[in-house]
């Protein structure tokens, strides 16, 4: 059965003020209700002022989807009653957005590039922020911050043209990337990004649903609405077209269907705010450098695989830190380490990439060039390093840290009379391994971790234990 | 800005709803003067209902663009006036603070909506106010009351502190006894905030000659129609007629677009009004319910008990003008109207400088004796066209029937304010010799 | 033409509530009013003309907000900070 999915996005745009007034919008870390005014508040006499940085950012993200802009741009009102929403409208756009008409390249399920076409692009301000008092089922009452009241929003509406929620979730990783790279969106900033999204079984009802509030919520959500979907038409019903809610912890939808009655927005043209003519201004932008130019880049001036690319261009600031540890002369070796060890450390750690000192990953990759320490010894290195940025410190020096836990190569050379002392004195074992029994290895490895008091690399040992026997050639 | 007490004191025609006792305030332009404000218009500090329940309790914690620029000039803040609920009423009568009587004669009404800022001007208790005008809401008291009252161009005068009842029509603006007293206020408040979005950045410069040799006098056919009664006739086309003798030439013309332009103006503002007062829910401010109550039974509440009959009803009429399929009916249409009647008055310019008549239909009218909200509404019919077109029209009185006063109204072209006030400026002088 | 019942929707529509009583009367003079908005019918478009300004923007430079307990003085029923409200269905 085809599954129909159309998304729509909205981002939180990283200007320093909000759409319609000079609160700051950097309120994450603020007690409630400090960041307001009376035009954020809604309060009666309160008139709204246009952010044009808002305006030039939402103009970046038309261009880089490839969108046409429209002659004249219209601010509307979308009249409805909450709580979180001060003036009972929400100043949106409607009959004239900003953009309409463009497309973003993913991958699609097969691993070709799919064109996904974007029906439109426009701005709007945030609501508040509800909290409820009481447990799920009973709440008693509510408390309102308005600080998020007014963030400027950008709205990013897709055809129903994509096929499968693993594919739902390519691109709005994509999309998320784009933003970054546009400069207009941070994805660390929690609750940045929303989705709502449509979806429906062939021929049958669309399904709205809203609220989802995490990219992996996205792939959760529609593989719980198919399933619903299946099970509904397995049993001859028809399924319903309806408004949903994700409710992220349980996985599953539930229809909002007694608080979403049909509403009438009664839109009308904003009459306090004046149409935008932003074509020109539009063309004149330039765009920074997008994520498939950079992968491009990165495979023509670094040699990086289309695979490590792809994963180092997936988020802007792994990028950046790429090129900065890039420079310690092997590209690819740094390549593989960040793409492959180091991302992987510093999610187990929940470490933002900013807080890990690139100076220090040049100098451990300049050692692992020059062959000064193993591989082994390299992680240590870097879990070291990564440990103490987690916990605030400032890291040690690679090279401090190699001499600290001894993993130098003059400490490894140093091994070798140890290694010859253990094969000298184990002439059953080393027999019992070359005929055949891989324990005694396993049992020389652990006569030479006695004698190194564990400071030694266990498979760096069996190596050299192995190269030792090796050398002395067959007896017996 | 500090908050001024509010006093008790006599007040026989229940101009004010809140009473200030400032200290002079220094220098500028309206040093030492005492301004009475339309109570829709906010002051920090000091309460603002808009006349109603629903803002009970609500002091704002900032001022109006207008208030900041009379206090910078150092006039004193006499109190805040009465006024039709939210701006909803020709007569001040809509009010739940009580209907302001008419200093001419208090068994009527002053007009509306800026009927306590008319009051306090005509009972000599203040020089100046300020009033706001959507469809003839300064011009109509000031008819009624015998003085002067000018509705700025749209886009003069910063709404910015302005309780929004229909944004794309309203002004705030100056009443007094005088024309150079209005044009001396409408130079301090109608300077640039860029707060406001819908406000163009010109300076006013005023210009009372007192000469109208040459001006052309354009008076449509329609704004002596039917409904205009013929003594108030006769009194305005008198009073054009003094202009003649004073050199000014009389030009005979029609507006058509006068026959939908009530309609026009009420789908509008009720439309905005709609929307305008969705935000009076008790939670951040004013009159509020029961918190216990689930969210949409307590915001009917709040509403039902804060919002007279008069605001219910434009609510519902602009939620109904605006509703999924009526759209395209009403209020689309009565922005086509809208440039029709601009149309109308951009044609006329064409050929003259300004446009007089009659401001009201009728002298004021007996307390009570309006009920049906229809007829209300038909009392606006000549005030309406200068909203709709954003033009700039003012009320001079223009001698009295019954005892009662009447109004001239000129209307001119948008943004020559100026002209407007010289040729109520030449009139006044005109008639007092 | 609207019945009391179209009147009774449109109020739902917007939060009013209106007593039974006077709805019948309130339904009257709400279809009068009607009537005379349908004077709009004969308007005939004229064609549009683009008057009027455009981009007026604002430069992104931050204004002082106002001070929380400025804002908290304001509402009957403040909490932690927060504004406190009815409940909402969720």
């Amino acid at each position: 059965m085809t599954v129909i999915i159309g998304l729509e996005i909205h981002c939180q745009l990283t200007t320093k003020t909000k759409l319609f007034c000079g609160c700051s919008t950097d309120y994450r870390n603020d007690p409630p209700n400090t960041h307001t005014c009376p035009i954020c508040l809604g309060l009666p006499g309160s008139l709204p002022s246009l952010n044009r940085r808002a305006v030039e950012y939402a103009l970046r993200v038309a261009k880089a989807l490839n969108c046409t802009v429209l002659e004249e741009a219209e601010f509307a009102r979308k009249n409805y009653f909450y709580p979180d929403l001060p003036k009972g409208f929400q100043i949106t756009m409607y009959d004239r957005p900003l953009a309409v008409d463009g497309y973003l390249e993913i991958e699609a399920d097969d691993g070709t590039e799919k064109r996904i076409r974007i029906t439109r692009v426009h701005m709007e301000e945030d609501p508040g922020r509800l909290v409820h008092v009481g447990s799920g089922d009973r709440p008693r009452y509510s408390l309102v911050d308005y600080n998020r009241s007014g963030i400027p929003l950008i709205e990013i509406v897709t055809d129903p043209d994509l096929r499968s929620p693993k594919e739902a979730r390519r691109f709005i990783n994509t999309m998320r990337t784009t933003l970054e790279y546009l400069g207009v969106f941070d994805g660390d900033r929690e609750g940045g990004l929303r989705v709502d999204a449509n979806i429906s079984m062939e021929g049958g009802s669309r399904v709205e649903v809203k609220n989802i509030s995490s990219y992996k919520g996205v792939e959760k959500a529609l593989m719980f609405e198919i399933t619903r979907q299946r099970n509904v038409i397995r049993r001859g019903l028809s399924v319903e077209r309806e408004t949903r809610h994700f409710l992220e912890a349980r996985g599953v939808t539930t229809s909002a269907r007694s608080k979403e009655e049909e509403h009438d927005y009664r839109y009308f043209p904003e009459p306090d705010l004046r149409p935008l003519r932003v074509r020109e201004w539009c063309e004149a932008i330039v765009l920074p450098e997008l994520p498939a130019a950079r992968r491009v880049r990165f495979a023509e001036a670094f040699g990086v695989s289309p695979s490590h690319a792809r994963t180092l261009c997936g988020e802007l600031k792994l990028a950046d830190f790429f090129e900065e540890v890039a420079v310690c002369g092997d590209p690819i070796l740094a390549a593989t380490w960040v793409a492959d060890t180091l991302l992987g450390e510093i999610y187990y750690r929940d470490l933002e990439i900013a807080r890990v000192p690139a100076g220090h990953l040049v100098e451990l990759l300049e050692l692992l060039s020059k062959k000064e320490i193993t591989d082994k010894g390299g992680v240590e290195v870097l879990r070291t390093i990564l440990d103490q940025s987690a916990r605030g410190e400032v890291a040690e020096t690679p090279a401090a840290i190699v001499a600290r836990l001894n993993l130098g190569k003059a400490a490894t050379d140093a091994f070798g009379p140890v290694i010859r002392e253990v094969v000298e004195s184990c002439p059953a074992a080393v027999q019992d391994f070359r005929n055949g029994k891989p324990e005694a290895l396993n049992y020389l490895v652990g006569q030479a971790m006695k004698r190194t008091r564990g400071r030694a690399d266990p498979k760096e040992l069996a190596r050299m234990i192995r190269e030792a026997i090796g050398e002395k050639g067959v007896t017996g | 800005m500090k908050a001024q007490a509010a006093i008790a004191g006599d007040d026989p025609f229940n101009a004010f709803i809140t009473r200030c006792e400032g200290k002079p305030a220094g220098t500028g332009r309206l040093a030492g003067m005492m301004v009475a404000v339309k109570d829709n218009i906010s002051t920090c500090g000091i309460p603002t209902s808009c006349g109603s329940k629903i803002l009970e309790g609500y002091t704002p914690p900032y001022n109006a663009h207008v208030v900041d620029l009379i206090l910078s000039e150092g006039a004193v803040i006499a109190g805040k006036t009465n006024m039709d609920e939210f701006g909803m009423g020709s007569s001040t009568e809509n009010s739940a603070f009580g209907p302001t009587k008419n200093p001419a004669d208090p068994s009527r009404v002053p007009g509306g909506s800026s009927g306590g800022s008319a009051a306090a001007v005509a009972a000599g208790m203040v020089p100046m106010a300020l009033g706001s005008d959507t469809g003839g809401s300064i011009r109509c008291p000031a008819a009624f009351c015998g003085i002067v009252g000018l509705k700025p161009s749209y886009g003069r005068v910063s709404r910015y502190g302005l309780v929004a009842y229909a944004n794309s029509l309203e002004q705030i603006g100056p009443l007094a006894k005088t024309v150079s007293d209005v044009s001396l206020l409408m130079e301090v408040i109608s300077r640039y905030d860029p707060r406001d979005s819908t406000m163009h950045d010109r300076l006013f410069t005023p210009r009372l000659t007192g000469e109208v040799k040459g001006l052309r006098i354009g008076v449509p056919a329609e704004f002596f129609g039917a409904g205009v009664d013929p003594a108030v006739a006769g009194s305005v086309r008198e009073a054009i007629g003094v202009m003649e003798e004073m050199g000014a030439c009389v030009v005979p013309c029609s507006m058509p677009s006068m026959a939908y332009a009530l309609a026009a103006y009420y789908v509008t503002c009720t439309s905005e009004a709609s929307s305008n007062l969705a935000r009076f829910d008790g939670v951040r401010y004013g009159a509020s319910d029961d918190i216990r109550k689930p969210w949409h039974d307590a915001f009917r509440e709040v509403r039902a008990k804060g919002f007279g009959e008069e605001v219910r009803r434009r609510i519902l009429l602009g939620t109904f003008a605006l509703s999924a399929g009526y759209y395209g009916k009403y209020y689309a249409k009565a922005q086509a109207a809208r440039r029709n009647v601009s149309g109308d008055f951009a044609r006329i310019f064409r050929d003259v400088d300004v446009i007089a008549g009659p401001t009201m239909p009728t002298v004021a009218f007996r307390i009570g004796e309006k009920t049906d909200p229809l007829s209300m509404y038909l009392s606006d019919i000549l005030t309406v066209p200068a909203n709709l077109a954003g033009i700039p029209a003012l009320s001079v009185p223009c001698g009295k029937v019954g005892g009662l006063p009447v109004g001239l109204q000129i209307m001119g072209k948008p943004f020559e304010d100026e002209q407007v006030l010289d040729v109520a400026y030449a009139y006044e002088q005109g008639v007092r010799d | 033409m609207v019945s009391p019942d179209d009147v009774e929707k449109i109020a739902n529509l917007a939060d009013i509530r209106l007593s039974r009583e006077r709805l019948g009367e309130f339904t009257r003079e709400f279809n009068a009013i009607l009537d005379y908005f349908n004077i709009l019918d004969t308007v005939r478009e004229e064609a549009r003309e683009r008057r009027g300004e455009f981009n007026i923007m604002r430069e992104d430079e931050i204004t002082a907000s106002l001070p929380q307990g400025e804002v908290l003085a304001l509402p009957r029923d403040a909490e932690d900070g927060f504004i406190r409200a009815p409940r909402v269905m969720e």
